[in-house]
């Protein structure tokens, strides 16, 4: 397991104030936090590439605070990958292998399982120019991974990727984790990336560890406003989608909410506050669904109003102050909340 | 189509523009161009069989290379800690390398040979190794390399800033030391800004007259005294006048021009793929 405690790092203006994180041998963590949080400097620093003013880190039980980066052997991908430009995809992959002094007869084997194991084996001769985002993306987790890392870094690796090689990037690192069975902190500010790769999520914000947990505690149970804020952005749903083509119903425990997605078994739905109208009449619309529920609570925010409709399960709305004058809303009243399926989104 | 209004109606502040520039392109081409082609080829082709003519063109090219290549060992790292490393004074640093451009070459040579004569520190130093500075060969490079070094390292540095951190960090978390990191990831990717500096630094050590002068007038070199082409043309030009001069000062611009020209098209070509 890999454990950081009581992390100090100062670097310009940017700084970890006493980070603790705890993680286990082959997890799959995810720290996730805005950008400009500190994520960045956190991996790097595990990695060794900053100096700790204070504080500890280890791995499998020993001391590697003072280790020179190539001594640790922990793999870092980026994410813009930052391939080697001027050498081929082979050289890439086989760098970290060169540079250990692996046996030379050992590469070659050892290079082509892992350019099998991310699908690059037709871009070997290829420089990284030529590749495309999700290509390049995988030559890096390749050349990443065949050092045999005893953790795997990820900063960000889904976020340059357009939605549909994200997608399968995420797929393939769900399914490295489970083949190798090797321990990944994933550094994200995508709060259902998060919710669908981790089993533990370490919040994060300003150089520190706000709240860690599993992904349920976290949309559930905000241990601060931050989190909360974070969280609350979105309605989060765990769910069961079932149906067929264009006739997909997602069951969040209560309700069935239509939807568009090529994803069936357990998922993650999640609908924005602004994409649910409240009305006091029920609305029919074969573009989405119209459930009745009770408003259960009200939050201003200046101009606009948090609104909690309990159908059950609770959905957060987001009204103008002024639609929210014209309707009349009160806590305990019962009122209609129209949902577009387009605006439904399933992962 | 608004395009082409503007291109059959040119605005004022463009025309003038272009002939103030064209103004310039004369002044600076002219007296080259008609260097290069005053005198005749056979005459280009008995200078350069003159002996001291062409012992001088092998001495200043051989001196410009050495010093090059020194200035590669040293400025070279140099460059690479001004482009990585943050450190107090670093500014003040950045600014100091640049002075020898800045300051008259003359005085230069006068400095040099304050440290490096026989009777100051470095000079007794490599008194012990047997390098002298005073009229040699090595006073000819420790003046050209003075004077040029800079343009080596403001373009190694400018080229080694241009490389991702990033792609060092990696190399380090994949088992490479920081001697490996350098050689495999940040020199290759710097090369081509160390190359043309490096050529660049050649070319402006080869025209160097000023801090030779004063340092290394006459050299022995390949069994006799020769001295530097840019010292032999006023050498020249001021025993025997004009016509004397001209021949070698064009041929030196020539040479000067084609190796010019042949590496910045090799550095180019880097550059395109």
């Amino acid at each position: 397991m890999i454990r950081v405690s009581k992390l100090t790092v100062k670097l310009g203006d940017f700084s970890l104030q006493n980070v603790n994180l705890d993680v286990e041998s082959g997890e799959y963590f995810i720290v996730l936090g805005p950008t400009g949080s500190g994520k960045t400097v956190l991996l790097e620093t595990i990695a060794g590439l900053h100096p700790v003013i204070v504080g500890t880190i280890s791995v499998n039980g020993r001391d590697i605070t003072s280790l020179q980066p190539e001594r640790r052997g922990l793999g870092i991908v980026y994410q813009d990958h930052v391939l080697f430009p001027h050498l081929s995809v082979w050289e890439n992959v086989a760098f970290g292998l060169k540079s250990t002094g692996c046996p030379k007869r050992d590469i070659r084997p050892k290079v082509e399982k892992v350019v099998r194991l991310v699908n690059i084996d037709h871009l070997l001769q290829r420089k990284p120019r030529g590749l495309s985002g999700g290509e390049r993306q995988r030559v890096s987790l390749a050349r990443a991974l065949v050092i045999e890392p005893k953790v795997l870094l990820l900063d960000e690796p889904l976020s340059a990727l357009d939605p549909e090689a994200r997608e399968k990037m995420q797929r393939q690192l769900e399914d490295i984790h489970r083949r190798l069975n090797v321990t990944i902190i994933h550094v994200t500010h995508d709060f259902e990336e998060a919710l669908s790769l981790g089993k533990r999520v370490a919040v994060f914000n300003k150089g520190q560890v706000v709240q860690v947990g599993t992904p349920d505690d976290i949309m559930r149970r905000p241990n601060s406003e931050f989190v909360a804020g974070f969280a609350l952005s979105r309605n989060l749903f765990r769910g069961e989608a079932v149906g067929s083509e264009d006739d997909v119903v997602v069951d969040i425990g209560g309700v069935r909410i239509k939807a568009q997605t090529a994803l069936k078994g357990a998922v993650h739905v999640s609908i924005r506050p602004e994409d649910i109208f409240i009305s006091r009449e029920l609305v029919r619309s074969t573009a989405g669904d119209c459930f009745q529920g009770r408003i259960t609570d009200v939050v201003g925010k200046g101009s606009v109003i948090y609104v909690v409709v309990d159908v059950p399960p609770q959905f957060t709305c987001l009204v103008s102050r002024q639609s929210f004058g014209e309707l009349d809303l009160k806590t305990g009243m019962d009122v209609y909340i129209t949902i577009r399926t387009s605006a439904v989104h399933v992962f | 189509m608004s395009r082409r209004r503007s291109w059959m109606r040119p605005d004022s502040m463009n025309v003038v523009f272009a002939i103030l520039a064209m103004l310039l392109l004369i002044f600076i081409l002219a007296p080259i161009v008609k260097m290069v082609f005053w005198s005749s080829p056979g005459t280009l082709w008995n200078t350069l069989h003159d002996e001291s003519v062409y012992s001088s063109i092998l001495l200043t090219i051989t001196a410009g290379l050495i010093a090059t290549l020194i200035g590669m060992v040293v400025g070279v790292p140099l460059a690479y800690l001004l482009a990585r490393r943050q450190f107090r004074g670093k500014r003040l640093l950045e600014a100091l390398i640049d002075v020898p451009i800045v300051i008259p070459h003359s005085a230069a040579g006068i400095a040099l040979l304050f440290v490096f004569g026989r009777q100051f520190l470095l000079g007794k130093l490599f008194g012990h190794m047997n390098i002298a500075f005073l009229d040699s060969l090595a006073g000819v490079v420790i003046a050209l390399m003075f004077v040029s070094v800079p343009f080596l390292v403001d373009s190694s540095k400018d080229a080694f800033k241009a490389v991702d951190v990033r792609m060092e960090k990696v190399a380090r978390t994949l088992g490479a030391s920081p001697w490996r990191t350098f050689f495999r990831i940040s020199l290759p990717l710097a090369w081509r800004g160390i190359f043309s500096g490096s050529v660049m630094m050649w070319a402006r050590a080869m025209s160097e007259f000023g801090a030779v002068m004063v340092l290394a007038y006459y050299v022995p070199f390949l069994g006799g005294e020769q001295m530097v082409a840019p010292v032999l043309v006023w050498f020249r030009f001021d025993a025997a006048g004009l016509h004397s001069a001209l021949p070698v000062a064009s041929l030196v611009i020539i040479i000067s021009l084609v190796i010019f020209v042949v590496l910045r098209y090799l550095a180019l070509r880097g550059e395109k793929e």
